[in-house]
């Protein structure tokens, strides 16, 4: 699967940016890795979704939920066990994975926007317990000043396991995504009804696709706390599940990459521009029409139209 | 955990007071999703919109004429508002498929969102009832406000209004003939795309209302559509897609199980509405009544 890839130019191109990112924190301050690590996290969320929105067609409308969860999980499993503290960082990907088994189990009966409100709804569900549930989740003020073991309690090294990790689920992730697996979940993304006729279970597959996809969201969340040492109710709102929507979009629904290129455009927007001005969101919504006129493939996708002609059919064979 | 019949039937008026409100929005929001096809998001933005309006105009007059012309002005400043988004930038993605649509709305709420910001900043604000309808009456004992009364009775209203305008007028029996088959509506020769702009606004329109008609019972501030929008669409989607008494029953059971869950476990009363319209979609995935879709 990888004898191409290693031999392509693009292989050079990503070795070469993955060397630069790891050296960056040598000499770059401190604001700037962390920003880094921020968009890292970030784009682990974005290509979880898109592993089911753009390469599973699933309307999935609420996967900031998932995320939520896994870094609540590990942020409970920290404060209020004393379990080691590595234990909670793998139960926070499996909780998010269960949850997504749950959720995923009713919503593949349904299809399309209903199999969307269903999940909006059971994830508010979810949500509306968290922001409540106040000794145990700390409600609308969520967990703050959680406890990280030693190894990555500076900025430095919480930069790098980030970062590490990072890397090790891209590489998952694409492996599952040109695994037999993963084309058939791009398969019945095209057209569901012929998947059906030559025997695939079609509602299986979305709900292995789920799972998978949650279990990274789950990732995601405990990334976002080793970063971040706090959780929010505000992870598990719907606006941000419609936020991550939005990077995949920006950076295009079909491509593997966009969304990282989707996310690290939303951070930095938020980060730079948040900085002069209040109003960011106004500057998000108009690049936002703008892309939804003139690139509906995204940026990413655009890109990719122009290199590689063949590229731009897939992505009109996906509407 | 104590209370008496009174307490049961105050908190039910309220519950079906918080119902019309939510029912104004969400017949609104269903008209556009039933005729247009559009998950419009952006409709709890026109609300909130609707609602800082209702705070400007009554401030600009004294006494409790303000907060009448209010209730008038403020929807039309919606209306004139979905009005030129539909012709500016709507009009022109009607071909879309939904997730576009949806995210495109979300845009548009986004930056309506910051425009409500720089127009009236990120304080709270809040509107007085008129003189006519402060105070509560009593009801077994037990006080109730005069408000909720008059909305439990401007809900049926807007609801006949709307049944009215569906059924008995012609622009509303050609947006019901476009909302099931917008294709053969053309070929009779109506300009489809005028129809849509005036479903458009009219849903909107109601956006507006129900922002005005909130006004008083909240505190007004940044944020309240994304709170509304959500309970909007779940209640559309309970209901059938773009049956306006879908919408009626959606509201009620929304509003029901919010208001009893304060009376019985007010910790987690906003849960209640969830579990229930998670219980109805997995009973009725469709909705409860015939969607148009």
């Amino acid at each position: 699967m990888f004898k191409n890839f290693f031999h392509s130019k693009g292989f050079g191109l990503v070795a070469g940016i993955f060397i630069i990112l790891f050296i960056l924190p040598l000499f770059a301050p401190r604001f700037y890795v962390y920003i880094l690590a921020l968009i890292y996290v970030t784009s682990l969320l974005a290509m979880s979704l898109n592993m089911v929105v753009g390469h599973g067609g699933l309307f999935q409308f609420h996967h900031g939920v998932f995320y939520g969860v896994g870094a609540y999980a590990v942020a409970l499993m920290l404060t209020k066990t004393s379990l080691p503290m590595w234990v909670g960082f793998i139960v926070g990907p499996v909780v998010a994975a269960i949850t997504g088994l749950i959720i995923g189990w009713f919503c593949v009966r349904l299809t399309r926007l209903y199999f969307g409100m269903l999940q909006i709804s059971l994830g508010s569900l979810i949500w509306a317990i968290v922001f409540r549930w106040y000794s145990f989740t700390g409600g609308d003020d969520g967990i703050h000043g959680i406890p990280m073991p030693s190894l990555i309690s500076s900025l430095n090294s919480s930069y790098y396991f980030i970062l590490i990790i990072l890397v090790v689920c891209l590489i998952l992730m694409y492996m599952i995504l040109k695994s037999p697996f993963g084309s058939t979940l791009q398969a019945i993304r095209d057209n569901s009804q012929r998947c059906e006729a030559v025997g695939i279970n079609v509602r299986r597959y979305q709900l292995g696709g789920i799972v998978v996809a949650t279990f990274f969201a789950g990732v995601a969340g405990v990334l976002f706390v080793a970063l971040e040492r706090s959780v929010f109710a505000e992870m598990l709102f719907w606006v941000l599940s419609l936020e991550i929507f939005i990077m995949c979009l920006l950076g295009g629904w079909f491509t593997f990459a966009g969304p990282i290129l989707g996310a690290a455009i939303t951070v930095a927007l938020r980060t730079f521009v948040g900085k002069y001005t209040e109003y960011w969101t106004l500057i998000l919504g108009i690049m936002l029409i703008l892309v939804i006129f003139f690139l509906p493939e995204g940026v990413m996708g655009f890109f990719q139209g122009l290199f590689k002609p063949g590229m731009k059919e897939v992505a009109e064979r996906g509407k | 955990m104590t209370f008496g019949p009174a307490e049961l039937i105050c908190q039910l008026l309220v519950g079906i007071s918080r119902s019309m409100l939510l029912f104004i929005v969400c017949a609104g929001l269903s008209f556009v999703l039933g005729v247009l096809r559009i998950p419009n998001i952006a409709h709890g933005t026109l609300y909130m919109i609707g609602a800082f309006a209702t705070f400007s105009v009554t401030k600009m007059f004294a006494g409790s004429a303000g907060f009448w012309i209010a209730l008038i002005v403020a929807p039309l400043l919606v209306a004139v508002v979905s009005l030129v988004a539909e012709r500016a930038l709507f009009c022109h993605l009607y071909q879309r498929e939904h997730l576009m649509l949806l995210l495109f709305t979300f845009a548009i709420s986004l930056i309506l969102g910051d425009l409500v910001k720089i127009v009236w900043g990120a304080e709270y604000k809040s509107v007085s009832a008129p003189a006519l309808l402060k105070g509560s009456i009593s009801i077994l004992g037990a006080s109730f406000p005069r408000y909720n009364l008059f909305l439990i009775l401007i809900g049926p209203l807007v609801a006949v209004a709307i049944w009215l305008f569906t059924n008995k007028t012609k622009i509303g029996k050609i947006s019901r003939a476009a909302a099931v088959d917008r294709e053969m509506v053309g070929v009779l020769g109506i300009n489809v795309s005028w129809v849509f702009a005036i479903a458009f606004v009219i849903g909107c329109y109601l956006a507006g209302v129900g922002g005005a008609l909130v006004a008083p019972t909240v505190s007004i501030t940044l944020g309240m559509d994304h709170t509304l929008i959500i309970e909007a669409f779940l209640i559309v989607i309970i209901g059938g897609l773009g049956n306006m008494w879908g919408a009626l029953v959606g509201s009620l059971i929304f509003g029901l199980t919010h208001s009893f869950g304060v009376l019985f476990w007010p910790q987690f009363a906003i849960v209640f509405p969830y579990i229930a319209v998670v219980i109805v979609l997995l009973l009725r995935p469709k909705g409860l009544l015939k969607s148009v879709w």
